[in-house]
């Protein structure tokens, strides 16, 4: 079997679309029916057939399009792919994750094979049938990471451990929600999460460093985030700003089904064995209105998260302006029934 | 144990007298299968069912992390600690199937390091035996320096003189050689990262050298694993889980929690990870911490302690466990 993979765009004319059956995968980021912070982090363990979880490293049928976006993205801008010196050897460690859990989770997609350090990568949606030295970068035709990461679906932010801190000195970030490489490289945690409101009030950050620095080989973690963009683009970088941020104003009640997108993004945390370093694959799923209100439950309940969520939340998370038209359009959905616990569908 | 690391199957493969105190053993996966990658600086958590107890003690990896066929470590025999290297040492033969953690690296080389200098003392050479062959695998740039007791207690000497002949300095007590340390500290280049492990007393001596001669403490790094010490039994509350245990003379805090059904988290066993941290809710007498988690304030005011290490000597103890 395998998957069929669409042919579809993130930009332009937009043509991508979920079918029935990633709709109901889709993996919906709120069980109860507001939002606030939380460190919602668990471990990052195989979940049910059928769900995104399924594999710990996910592909699905955007592959080959997703794929062929970044292409495009670091074509006009090579600055979204960076590595400092001292993490080749965390890219050759993220190269391995990678390729063993494609070819762990879709063998009949991908193939590892390993003969001492010789290697060979057959990716065959993308047609590629690469045999290389592991370890060797000048046997490949970009740096290990980028090499790797131009052929996973997901951002990936690779962290220095080093003084009790994390630092981004390493990364893949193509489908961003509004944040940067170029601005963030180098940065501790600390400081690259200096911009999230409401949270450090709470703690949060403080907790979830210790946590994130005593990830443990063989032990990954998870969590869930989210937010809303308009139109089904992958890219929402600062540096496109002048291309994704005018739509925003394009929302009327007639179009919120087809424009407005729930974007989830599941990041998964894990440590890489040879350099101690640690990987953060931000992996973003999008989902028109119109696809997500086909489950009545989910329907009713993002209404009530959008209605009540906290101002500045609603500020940061770039909402503003198409809310009201938002809340409004899903307010029709929602018949004021309980929903069911959980994330799921009913 | 739910709380530690992922866990391993392994067979002692191989058990090599290294000298007087020092026996190196060797573990391979019972499966056949290569062990998990690791890097410079790794240790792994061995269990030894000894008997109706198990200790659960740390040591560091010593062989290449580029060759995973096999783990080796090396265990110093203490004749008067609290029978952990003993158990290694009369009850570990080749052929014996045990449990190990999956590795954990807390003693890490800083990868943005013109120059990494390495100090050991002792036994307290196993981790830059595995940094040394990373760092010699990719060109890293490093020096290390070494000090034992004499020749024939100076483990693995040989090996890494051969391996990497100038870039490795010895010192001998009984010739009284020691390290010129303000010398060596103050004529490096810039951009160079220093790595000590070994006895308390060399990591302090080196690390308020470094410090008074101007190194940034964040590229100072040390690695010291203080084995429990013994002493006298105190009684413990526990209040969320409403025990009440004894810690016998040999046994740590943490191994009574864990004997009595409590499963706190710890990585390290050895006061430094900070995993097992433990609130203070009540005490009356006096602490003896071994730690080098907690600041000197946390162990001034009573509040806390780290229960891989440290005792009790009083009227009554109470913890948030």
């Amino acid at each position: 079997m395998g998957i069929t993979f669409r042919k579809e765009t993130f930009r332009d004319d937009f043509t991508f679309r979920n079918s029935p059956e990633h709709i109901r995968r889709f993996p919906f980021p709120f069980n109860e029916d507001s939002y606030m912070y939380a460190v919602n982090i668990e471990p990052h363990v195989v979940g049910p057939k059928g769900s995104v979880l399924e594999n710990l490293i996910d592909v699905d049928e955007h592959y080959v399009a997703e794929m062929q976006d970044r292409a495009l993205v670091l074509a006009e801008d090579p600055l979204r792919c960076q590595s400092l010196p001292h993490m080749t050897l965390a890219g050759w460690d993220l190269l391995e994750l990678l390729m063993e859990q494609q070819a762990l989770g879709y063998p009949e997609h991908f193939t590892l094979t390993r003969d001492g350090d010789r290697w060979r990568w057959i990716n065959r949606p993308l047609g590629i049938d690469d045999t290389f030295t592991f370890g060797d970068t000048s046997t490949l035709p970009y740096g290990p990471m980028e090499y790797i990461t131009r052929q996973s679906q997901g951002d990936f932010c690779i962290l220095d451990q080093r003084d009790g801190n994390l630092w981004m000195d390493a990364g893949m970030v193509t489908t961003q929600a509004d944040w940067s490489l170029d601005f963030d490289i180098g940065m501790n945690f600390f400081e690259w999460h200096a911009p999230v409101p409401l949270a450090h009030e709470k703690g949060i950050f403080i907790r979830a460093l210790k946590f994130l620095t005593n990830i443990q080989q063989g032990k990954p973690a998870r969590r869930l985030n989210w937010t809303m963009t308009i139109n089904p683009r992958l890219d929402t970088s600062p540096e496109n700003y002048h291309k994704w941020g005018p739509d925003r104003a394009t929302v009327t009640p007639e179009n919120v089904g087809d424009k407005v997108h729930l974007r989830v993004e599941l990041q998964s945390f894990w440590r890489l064995p040879r350099s101690n370093g640690i990987v953060f694959p931000i992996r973003c799923y999008l989902i028109k209105m119109d696809e997500l209100v086909t489950q009545p439950k989910w329907a009713r309940r993002l209404h009530r998260v959008i209605r009540d969520l906290p101002e500045e939340l609603a500020t940061y998370k770039g909402l503003t302006r198409y809310r009201p038209t938002l809340v409004e359009w899903l307010s029709k959905l929602d018949d004021g029934s309980p929903t069911s616990p959980g994330f799921g569908p009913d | 144990m739910s709380t530690g690391t992922t866990k391993l199957d392994v067979v002692v493969s191989d058990v090599v007298p290294v000298n007087d105190l020092v026996t190196r053993f060797h573990f391979r996966r019972r499966d056949g299968e290569l062990l998990p990658t690791f890097s410079g600086g790794a240790h792994v958590v061995v269990e030894m069912r000894d008997g109706d107890r198990t200790r659960l003690n740390p040591y560091s990896l010593m062989g290449s992390p580029l060759d995973t066929r096999e783990y080796t470590i090396s265990v110093r025999r203490d004749d008067v600690g609290r029978g952990g290297s003993l158990f290694m040492h009369r009850s570990v033969k080749p052929g014996l199937e045990m449990v190990i953690s999956y590795p954990v690296n807390l003693f890490s080389l800083d990868l943005r390091a013109k120059k990494h200098l390495m100090l050991a003392g002792g036994i307290g050479i196993t981790p830059f035996m595995a940094q040394t062959a990373q760092l010699a695998g990719s060109g890293g740039n490093f020096e290390l320096h070494y000090t034992c007791r004499t020749a024939s207690l100076g483990t693995y000497a040989d090996v890494l003189q051969q391996r990497y002949d100038r870039r490795v300095k010895l010192y001998h007590d009984d010739r009284d050689e020691r390290i010129d340390l303000d010398r060596l500290l103050s004529t490096q280049p810039l951009g160079t990262n220093l790595y000590v492990c070994g006895p308390a007393g060399m990591i302090n001596w080196v690390r308020d050298r470094a410090a008074a001669l101007g190194w940034p403490s964040e590229t100072v790094h040390f690695e010291h694993f203080a084995a429990p010490q013994p002493g006298a039994p105190f009684d413990v509350a526990l209040a969320v889980s409403g025990k009440t245990i004894r810690v016998g003379s040999q046994q740590s805090l943490l191994e009574a929690i864990e004997a009595a059904g409590v499963d706190p988290p710890y990585l390290c066993r050895g006061g430094v990870c900070g995993q097992c941290e433990t609130n203070v809710i009540s005490h009356d007498g006096k602490f003896i911490h071994n730690d080098h988690w907690l600041s000197e304030e946390d162990h001034r005011s009573g509040c806390k302690i780290m229960p891989c290490v440290s005792r009790f000597e009083g009227k009554s103890l109470v913890l948030e466990r």
